[in-house]
């Protein structure tokens, strides 16, 4: 037990001094990805942006504690259920465009219809369709290079070039 | 402008090292910098969105490369490179620059737009009646998401494309190792 856990680098996390900051961190790289979705349509970043934000917390946790710690919480299944979910609500945010104003495809029927008249630039809940968009794309993209960096750590190639899993 | 040069010379130098050193944890630093750039140019071309993407994108990406080649005790590039392969891919760049000067040559000048010269070009259309037609502040976001958001759904189909491609191609024995006896 106390070679494991000496061990820096390895296979089953960091020492210390990382495990504790990073869990310390992780909370605040999280709350950061999910302001720059929200406030996509307001400030710079989006969705793209604040996904691969969201998934790079989780990478930091699968670095510092081992892949096992992490799948416990986010496991594969759940990690490519949540990506699908995401990817169904981006299009399903585009279909309802179609019962509303009957126009177009992705029409921003939340703006121009019900709150074309008020005055609601530079607030949070504004630009209708805008933050829907942002956060199905957000929950994607994290998902998908979340699933990208687990499946990868699964499935790693020997040294000596023969492909084995590693654990 | 000069910023722009010394980035530019910065990113030069960066890509030169990390195709030419043999030691793999300098290629992977010096590919971490050539990002690094990319997103400094980014942020000095007043595009803050792309820098943002740009910066964390690639600090993943280097995850992953390290992952997938340091820690696996894998320090030193082995082998020479075929000549002709160099030769092939140093042709192409040379064409594919070429055709790039003649093509930057007919872009208006960075700092007037294109509506300057183009005097009905769309981004006119969208600076003017972006804020009150989709309601969002940042016209970025409102060009990506109300006007073009076609675009998007190609963009966000074909992310999912890619990591549905490696999962599947993974899944033989990831699924073997999510089957095992310890539930």
């Amino acid at each position: 037990m106390a070679e494991k856990e000496k061990n820096p680098n390895g296979a089953k996390g960091m020492t210390v001094i990382v495990k504790t900051i990073s869990s310390w961190v992780k909370v605040l790289i999280f709350l950061f990805g999910i302001y720059i979705i929200i406030t996509g349509h307001l400030t710079p970043g989006g969705g793209f942006a604040g996904g691969v934000i969201l998934a790079s917390s989780y990478v930091l946790l699968m670095l510092a504690f081992g892949r096992e710690f992490v799948e416990e919480n986010l496991s594969l299944p759940v990690a490519s259920r949540l990506d699908c979910v995401g990817a169904l609500l981006f299009a399903a945010v585009a279909l309802f465009g179609l019962f509303f104003g009957a126009a177009s495809f992705f029409y921003n029927y939340l703006h121009q219809d019900y709150l074309a008249e008020k005055e609601t630039a530079l607030r949070l809940i504004s630009a209708g369709t805008i933050p829907l968009s942002n956060i199905a794309i957000g929950l994607k993209v994290g998902a998908s290079l979340f699933l990208v960096v687990l499946v990868l750590s699964i499935f790693r190639p020997e040294p000596s070039g023969s492909k084995e899993e590693r654990d | 402008m000069a910023i722009f040069y010394i980035l530019l010379l910065f990113m030069i130098i960066g890509a030169i090292i990390a195709v030419e050193t043999r030691d793999l944890l300098s290629s992977v630093i010096c590919v971490g910098a050539v990002g690094f750039g990319g997103s400094l140019m980014f942020l000095f071309l007043r595009a803050p969105d792309i820098a943002i993407t740009q910066i964390v994108v690639e600090v993943l990406g280097l995850i992953i490369l390290i992952r997938a080649t340091i820690a696996r005790d894998r320090t030193f590039i082995t082998g020479d490179r075929e000549f002709f392969g160099m030769v092939v891919s140093v042709v192409i760049i040379f064409v594919i620059f070429l055709a790039g000067m003649k093509v930057f040559e007919t872009l208006p000048s960075f700092g007037s737009p294109i509506f300057a010269e183009v005097p009905d070009a769309a981004s006119l259309t969208y600076i003017k009646e972006g804020l009150r037609e989709t309601g969002a502040a940042n016209l970025v976001a409102s060009v990506i998401l109300d006007y073009r958001a076609y675009d998007t759904l190609g963009e966000a189909t074909v992310l999912f494309t890619a990591i549905i491609g490696a999962t599947v191609i993974l899944r033989k024995k990831s699924k073997k190792l999510l089957e095992e006896p310890d539930v």
